[in-house]
Formats: C-alpha cells, structure tokens, sequence
C-alpha cells in the first residue's frame, strides 16, 4: 500500500479549520447481557455465556435488562442531557456474521438521553465544552477472527470463525454533535474528550472502561474546511471520514493528528476526500481506507417489535440524578489540590485509575504522598507480578495502618513490604502480620550494639578510614549489621552509632 | 401510483443478500407500490389525536432482573450451525468489514 503523503500539521491548520465529531461505545458492567440472561462476560472459553437470544434462535424473544437502563439514564444524566419521557428500540439491519441475528437492536429515532455537553480539560488548563446530540442503547456484536491471508486481517481471508461471547452485551453509544473551534488542539481535544468520559464511567461504576479490552471504544469523525477571510462565511463542511478501532487514549490523539494530515494534502493537491470509514493502524500510526459509509437509509431501521418502549418515571430520573457522583473534572480538581501533588504525580495516580484507593487511603489516615507512594509504587508493581488489579489486592484502610507503622518507626520501608506481603497473602492486617512474622525493627540499642562490635571486628580497617574522612566506609558495617539483624534493624540508627564509634576512638 | 422503483428494489434485494431475476423485480415492483398505497390510505385515516405506535399492546417498561440464567452449552450452540472449527462457528470468508 502506497504510503499517504501528509501534509505539515502547522501548515494544515494554517489552511484549514478541522471539524471533529465522536461516537464512543460504553460497554456496561452490567451482570447479564442488554437482552438476555447470559452472563455478561467474554474473553473466555468461546461460545459459552450464550443463550438462544445471543443467537437469534427461532422462538426466541429478547427481554430488556432494567439494570443497563438505570445504567444508561445515569449516565445520560452525567453527561448533561434529557432523559426522553418515552424512548423506543429500532433494528439496524445489516449481514455481518458478527450478530447472528441479522439486524442489531439498537435506538434510532427515539434515544433515551440527548442533548447535552460536557466539560473537558486540555493540556494547557483550558475547558472546552464538547456539545453532546444524543447517547442511546444498544447491543454489542461477537467477535470474529479471520482465518488464511496473510495478515490475518479480513483481506484475504478464507473463512472466519465466530465468537458470540460478547453479543448481546449492552452499550451505550455517545455521539458529540459537529465540534468547532478545537483548532490546533483537535488531537489534544479527542483524547482529553474520550479520557473524560472513561472518568464519568468509572465514577459511575457502570463499566470496567478498559479501552485495552475494548470496553471503551471511539470512532474519531474528522473534516477540514478551508479557511475563509474575515467577514466572509465559513466555507461549507468538507467530507469527513470515520476512524475506527482506535483503542487507546495515544491512539486517538495520534489518528486524529494523521487524518487532518492526510486530508490536507489530498485537498491541498486538488483532491477530494472520500466518505468511509478508516482503520486505525496502531504499529504503523497510520490509517487506511475501509468500507465507504452507507447512508442510514441503508440500514432500514424500523421499531422493534419484540421490545416495549422505556418510560422512566420521572421519580427514577430523580432518584438517579441525586446518586450522581460528583462531575469528574470538579474532583479532579479538588483532590489535586487536596493533596498537594505535581501534574505528574497526579497524573500516575489518575492514569493506573488509582484515584479512588488513594482517595481512601488518605481518608484512612495516611499522608497523600505516602499513600501515592504505596499504591504508584509496590501494590502496582506486586499487581503487575500477579497480573491482577492493584484494587484487588489489599485494601485502603491496610495500607493506611502499614503507613502508620512506619511513621510511628516500628517499620522501616524494607520491613513495610514484607508486611505488604503478608498482608496481600491473607495473613491479616499489618500488625498481625507483624505480630506473626516478628518483623519489627530492633529499636534499641543493645543488640545494635552488638552487631555492630561483630561487624567491626570483621573489618576492622573502617574505624580508621572513617576517622580519615571516608565516611562512605561505614555502608560496609551497616550492611553487615542489616544482614545479622535480618532487615529489622533502623539503618539511620545505625550509622548514628557507627560514626560516633569512630568519633570515640 | 406510488414511486417505488425497480433500481430501489434491486438495491432492496442486493442489501438482503437475495439474488432477484429482472421478472422477480419487475413484479415485486409493482407488488411493493401497491403495498405502499394502501398503507397510504391507512395515513388519510389517522388523525392528530391518534399517536403513531410501535406496538399494539399499551404496555411499557417490560423489564428483566439482572440476574444470570441458564446458558446454552457449546454444542448445543453449535448444533445448528453449518459449519464449526473447535467451539467457534465458522463462516466463509467475508468482504467488508464489522458495522
């Protein structure tokens, strides 16, 4: 494939005016599936959380799962829309084996919340709000794997094979309306929009939002329209194309960066831009070009006459709209602020989604910086290991008590991750694990004192090298008192005794 | 008469995956129009009073538990399938992509 050639991203900008739009898909964290009670789970054994509906089977009816509907008004609540007195399901027809049904039910006409808007922060502080059109329900496809070719993509394979775990699972599908104005930060803009977004969601508690797994994903709509002299109309709309498979905050940012590129050279060198759909090429950062957009139309949408219409009272829109938590860019805010850390350090803590353990850490009784220091450093690292989630290894108020014990000085940073250790291991809390692995450090003097006369007489040239201003020389003694006294000694101590040692001699 | 056409029909059919003789469209054409009239007669009728519906039955908020049920087992999944690979169902190859 011939490689586009792109145009600088300055000089683009400086001749054209990008005009982005975004559908994200929400998957809800929802126990059964959108329209049957099938376990609401994949990624497993293939072909195993599927009922008769999962597969369209004759005689099967799909049943609305109430749970995705509180689920999907809550969210259209967060995102500042109207909840729709009365919304209904329509199918979207189309042949794709990824639903065995042929159709996806889906909503059309009616969506259950539309029109609203959300705040973003860019990188530079700055809050642009991204007006929102609607955000509707709907059910997620199986997946397919292509089998033959050679890129193991659908060119040129010779069959594919069906996966319908995750069919049926609930969506909720956000589409912005047209945004204008985002200028040289369109890319910034798409990432801090979807970044957005995945905070309402987990704040909500209504989805895992992993973008990696597909639980949060983004088709990135972008167009250019040429720049006009002031007091002239804007020019018309330019044809946009629709990204997809874009499944990383970097990716979005990085898709929407390539396409004003390549649009601006193509229409730059008198071309025109053709309406499709794109695929986001994350090893090359490149996008190329897939099926062109079929019109609505083509999609033959109708109501769905298997399903009844939504009519939240306005009492259950009430009592959701009081549960809402706080808006994600106002608590942001207030905890940076809280707890005094750099963009840096709040940023790790944001980006390993680790704002809530934190949160409740300190809420425990430990210093933010020690309670970051904590969660951002060996929890992370020991749930790395395990290949498990940081969350799900210990608790805040665990970690807050081991923070106590090293503030009091019964535990040193060394001892403090063996007790961790324990802890996450089910021996109990920090001071019984403490208790039952006698892991306390050795605060007098005495069996210091000792050690260190054996170290000494081990090596006795440091004395000397001490006194003649190699104050480094004393590591080899502390060490050595360390070893003998199995980590559970104050290193700090110890040098204090080392040296004035030395002092005496 | 209404405006249904034979390039709307043959792209109907091509859209539903259903091969068509050019008789077949010719006669569905016509079929379809006069379907689409008579619906026609249906919106004289229907007065501002009358909501459209979707479903003939004045229910609303039919809902589910979100509770696990039972699932099929694999082979029973497949067991209507043409064609399968291991516990996947397997399909010839496909042009285009996912929605």
């Amino acid at each position: 494939m011939a490689k586009a050639k792109l145009m600088d991203y300055d000089k683009a900008l400086e001749l054209f005016e990008p005009v982005l739009g975004f559908e994200v898909h929400v998957e809800l964290s929802t126990k059964t599936k959108m329209f049957s009670s099938a376990p609401n789970y994949f990624g497993g054994e293939p072909n195993t959380n599927i009922t008769p509906t999962c597969l369209g089977l004759p005689g099967s009816l799909p049943v609305v799962n109430g749970q995705a509907v509180r689920y999907s008004i809550s969210l259209g609540l967060a995102l500042g829309c109207q909840i729709a007195p009365s919304s209904r399901f329509a199918r979207k027809n189309y042949f794709y084996p990824d639903l065995a049904k042929n159709y996806q039910i889906s909503q059309f006409d009616e969506p259950i919340a539309f029109g609203g808007s959300v705040d973003v922060e860019l990188p530079d502080g700055r809050t642009f709000t991204v007006p929102i059109e609607r955000a509707h329900m709907e059910e997620d496809a199986g997946k397919l794997t292509h089998v033959g070719g050679s890129t193991g993509r659908i060119q040129g394979a010779e069959y594919s094979l069906v996966d319908y775990n995750r069919a049926g699972v609930p969506l909720v599908e956000i589409v912005t309306d047209i945004i204008y104005g985002a200028e040289k930060d369109a890319p910034e803009l798409a990432k801090a929009y979807v970044a957005t977004i995945r905070d309402i969601v987990v704040a909500l508690g209504i989805s895992d939002a992993k973008m990696e797994r597909g639980n949060l994903r983004c088709d990135a709509n972008i167009s250019l329209r040429p720049r006009t002299a002031p007091g002239e109309p804007p020019a018309k709309l330019g044809t946009r194309t629709e990204t997809k498979n874009v499944n990383s905050l970097r990716s979005v940012e990085r898709a929407i960066r390539y396409e004003i590129q390549r649009q601006a050279q193509i229409l730059a060198d008198g071309g025109t831009i053709t309406q499709e759909t794109r695929h986001w090429h994350e090893d090359t950062g490149t996008t190329s070009a897939g099926r062109p957009k079929s019109d609505a139309d083509d999609y033959r949408y109708f109501p769905e006459p298997d399903l009844l219409p939504v009519v939240p009272s306005p009492e259950l829109i009430e009592e959701l709209r009081a549960a809402l938590p706080e808006p994600p860019a106002a608590r942001r805010r207030r905890l940076k602020q809280e707890w005094g850390f750099t963009d840096l350090e709040f940023q790790d803590v944001q980006n390993a989604g680790l704002l809530v353990e934190v949160s409740e850490t300190v809420a425990a009784g430990a210093s933010p910086q020690a309670a970051r220091k904590w969660w951002s450093g060996e929890i992370s690292r020991i749930a790395n290991s395990r290949s498990a989630e940081a969350s799900s290894l210990v608790s805040p108020a665990d970690v807050a008590a081991l923070v106590g014990l090293i503030d009091s000085g019964a535990l040193n940073d060394r001892l403090a991750r063996q007790v961790l250790e324990g802890v996450i291991d089910g021996e109990g809390t920090p001071q019984e694990v403490v208790d039952a692995r006698g892991l306390a450090v050795v605060s007098d003097d005495g069996p210091l004192i000792a050690a260190i006369d054996e170290a000494l007489a081990a090596q006795p040239d440091v004395l000397a090298k001490i006194k003649d201003g190699k104050v480094q020389a004393a590591g080899a003694v502390i060490g050595a008192v360390m070893k003998a006294m199995k980590g559970q000694a104050d290193a700090a101590r110890v040098r204090e005794l080392v040296l004035e040692r030395a002092a005496a001699e | 008469m209404s405006e249904i056409t034979q390039e709307q029909v043959a792209h109907l059919a091509n859209l539903a995956r259903i091969a068509l003789t050019p008789d077949e469209i010719e006669s569905l054409t016509k079929e379809l129009g006069s379907i689409v009239d008579n619906v026609a007669k249906v919106s004289e009728v229907a007065t501002a009073d009358v909501p459209a519906t979707s479903h003939p039955i004045p229910l609303q908020n039919v809902y589910r538990d979100d509770v696990p049920g039972n699932t099929l087992t694999t082979e029973q999944a497949l067991a209507g399938a043409p064609d399968h690979d291991g516990s996947r169902f397997r399909v010839t190859a496909i042009l285009g992509e996912e929605q």
